[in-house]
């Protein structure tokens, strides 16, 4: 680490602020500890805001939260041990949905590494499967370079979370700064536009289709290609059904909107997807939570499969025209040798899907999907939603219009609970001027709920909306389907949310009754203070339509 | 079915564990691994031979090409190659059994590379089937320790596997 003249010796610390800066970074997510005190240290006068969680899951799924919310790589920190272990399922959310995650753990000095030190974790090797890429950086020389590469690989091509480890020893060495060269990875070379040749095979496919139907997943958001979507949907007038990752991309007031499809889509999205002749899937990679009994999934159609990812073209379908892309690229590609086809037919026989099957539930006491209708309805469909996992995020899937990308936030591929709080958070201090409400259940909301001191703290207004049923609900929905009812272990005695609110400073609402819902709704929004709004609804309300696990999507229950 | 891929990846500590992570995570079976550094000390080369039908061994080669370390994946099966491994195997010998056992090891153009009281190490190269055919052979006599290098393999003629060319 020896002194080069006329430059500034700079501690390992001050050189990651510094990249930190350089790669735009404003807001971090932290905790933290023993082995990433220099960098703290060099923290405590940078010009960046750091948000203190409560705990670093909190910080791993807040900064995931703001990635979601603007496209921007979230980036958060955490000690050795412990810290880096806590971040492990945030990280691993983050992996699942394909969100730009930059994650720095300190480490033990790199002459202890192996000796199972105090706070040691082999965090490279424990997170090696639920990252992109890890980096352990064992000098203080190579670090800047090495945080260039991180927000490189975590945002480029199919973005994912992106692990550096460092050990106390190089954030605290002291070196010259030089600043970082031009990314060089040969091993990595996303790719932009798709191979002309199969982006006009699909636009012969698409000109001889009579049922055309567009699957859009959360790659569309990624990509940054709701705009094309629609363009697409508008020029085939082909009704557009998303994941869930893939709620935002098209408007769901859309006369062509269909719906979520899959385990709990609408019955119209899955009868148009079972009928349909081609299916278009963009950005999306055909989970078992979409396909059901994957062999009966789509059974008529060809299939064309755009996708940033090669490795997601064939793994889970068998597919007719593959398109490895970007999506936005490969839409725009498709866009200019499209013609119009409008199949007035197939359209007919959709809107008729439509109104023969369309989403219902009954409206006696205090039910979920009216809270829903509600936040949808106070807040003009403007607000930032996140959900946890379970029966809370289904309900907002199905009965909250998002129109808009990046204002449907929720863990899809790893199913976290304890991910919307936080999450929220993250959104909140992205968009300080937006309103942010997490759908939570009562479940949920208790594995993260330490949080509230972090809202409460850095005076962040979310609202949480918890759809309280005493049960955890969607393990208990399942229990009296396929089970007997036997509803064993999901019973809950919950605290009372209200004082618990009150207690950490923020307020608290009771709402029993359907006429108090916006009321609660209209004071929440109004307040500054972050509001739990606690909603004790209909105790066995089900998440309805379903296909059944195993079960091709087109055998619905409800 | 069976394939072999020769992977070229950065000669970084931690690579091999990505690559064993890898296929222990999506449930791919080794059947053999063999690593060394290549002729530029930045790259090393893995031959990896997998078993599995169509659609796994797809997803093997998609899944290798997405680790940032890999630089490329070549499944040279469907390539002309030459592929080799090396194995030695240590057999009970005594002075009864050693005159057939160095007739053996001349048939099959190996070597005896180390001479006990009662045992003898035969180093053999060839392709699997000769080494498998090798080790049937020495069965009879006993073999105390075998071991073997797992496949490696190089494209025939001017063709070749190297980290400049770019992916097709």
């Amino acid at each position: 680490m020896g002194k080069e003249k006329g430059k500034e010796a700079l501690t390992g610390g001050e050189i990651l602020v510094r990249c930190l800066k350089e790669e735009g970074v404003e807001t971090v997510f932290g905790y933290p500890g023993g082995a990433i005190l220099p960098v703290y240290d060099a923290l405590y006068d940078a010009d960046i805001k750091h948000i203190l969680t409560r705990h670093e899951q909190g910080a791993a799924h807040a900064a995931d939260g703001y990635a979601r919310a603007t496209g921007r790589p979230g980036v958060c920190m955490a000690t050795s041990g412990p810290g880096a272990t806590n971040l492990v399922t945030g990280i691993a959310t983050a992996a699942m949905d394909s969100v730009p995650l930059v994650a720095f753990t300190g480490q033990v000095p790199t002459a202890m590494i192996g000796r199972d030190a105090f706070q040691e974790a082999d965090i490279t090797g424990i997170t090696m499967p639920v990252t992109k890429h890890n980096f352990l950086v064992k000098d203080v020389r190579r670090l800047a370079q090495t945080v260039k590469e991180a927000f490189h690989i975590a945002t480029t091509g199919r973005p994912g979370p992106v692990l550096v480890d460092l050990p106390r020893d190089v954030t605290a060495a002291k070196t010259a700064y030089e600043e970082p060269g031009p990314v060089k990875l040969r091993g990595y070379r996303p790719p932009r536009e798709g191979n002309p040749a199969q982006v006009k095979k699909a636009a012969a496919l698409i000109a001889g289709a009579e049922r055309p139907v567009i699957y859009a997943g959360g790659g569309v958001i990624s990509s940054g290609a709701a705009e094309e979507l629609r363009q697409l949907a508008e020029t085939l007038m082909a009704p557009v059904t998303t994941t869930l990752m893939g709620l935002g991309a098209f408007p769901g007031d859309h006369p062509l909107w269909l719906g979520m499809l899959g385990m709990h889509g609408t019955k119209y999205a899955n009868y148009a997807v079972s009928a349909c002749d081609l299916l278009i899937a963009i950005g999306a990679r055909f989970d078992d939570r979409v396909t059901g009994k994957v062999e009966s999934f789509a059974p008529e159609a060809k299939v064309i499969h755009i996708d940033i990812d090669a490795a997601e073209i064939g793994k889970n379908v068998r597919v007719d025209v593959p398109i490895v892309g970007d999506v936005k690229a490969v839409l725009r590609q498709l866009l200019e040798i499209l013609q119009a086809n409008p199949n007035p037919a197939w359209q007919e026989k959709v809107a008729q899907l439509k109104k023969e099957y369309p989403l219902e539930y009954k409206e006696n006491g205090l039910k979920p999907q009216a809270v829903v209708r509600a936040i949808y309805e106070v807040t003009r469909g403007k607000a930032r939603i996140t959900t946890e996992v379970g029966q809370n995020q289904m309900w907002t899937a199905q009965y909250f219009t998002f129109t808009r990308p990046r204002t449907f936030i929720s863990s899809g591929g790893l199913g976290t609970m304890g991910f919307g709080f936080p999450a929220a958070i993250g959104v909140q201090v992205a968009c300080p001027d937006e309103l942010v409400f997490d759908i939570a259940g009562d479940g949920s909301i208790q594995m993260n709920i330490q949080e509230l001191a972090t809202a409460v703290n850095y005076e962040l207004p979310v609202n949480v909306a918890i759809l309280n049923n005493g049960y955890l609900g969607m393990v208990r929905q399942w229990q009296e389907l396929f089970y007997e009812r036997r509803y064993a272990y999901t019973e809950l005695l919950n605290p009372d949310f209200v004082k618990l609110a009150e207690a950490y400073g923020a307020e608290g609402i009771l709402v029993e009754k359907p006429e108090e819902i916006k009321p609660a709704l209209e004071q929440a929004i109004a307040s500054p203070k972050p509001v739990f709004i606690d909603f004790h609804i209909d105790r066995e309300e089900n998440v309805m339509p379903m296909v059944p696990p195993g079960e091709p999507i087109h055998k619905m229950l409800g | 079915m069976r394939r072999t891929f020769s992977v070229l990846v950065e000669n970084h500590p931690g690579v091999l564990a990505r690559v064993a992570s890898l296929f222990s995570r999506r449930g791919y079976n080794i059947d053999s691994l063999a690593v060394s550094r290549t002729d530029d000390p930045s790259v090393s080369r893995m031959t990896i031979v997998v078993e599995g039908d169509e659609g796994v061994l797809e997803q093997v080669a998609k899944q290798l090409r997405k680790l940032i370390d890999v630089i490329k994946v070549q499944d040279v099966t469907a390539e002309e190659h030459v592929e080799r491994e090396l194995a030695l195997i240590k057999v009970s010998a005594d002075a009864a059994a050693r005159a057939e056992i160095m007739q053996i090891v001349e048939i099959f153009r190996a070597h005896i590379v180390d001479i006990g009281r009662r045992t003898l190490i035969i180093e053999i190269t060839g392709d699997e089937k000769k080494i498998d055919a090798f080790e049937e052979a020495m069965r009879p006599f006993g073999i105390r320790e075998l071991v073997r290098t797992g496949k490696i393999a190089l494209l025939r003629g001017s063709r070749t596997t190297t980290a400049s060319e770019r992916e097709e």
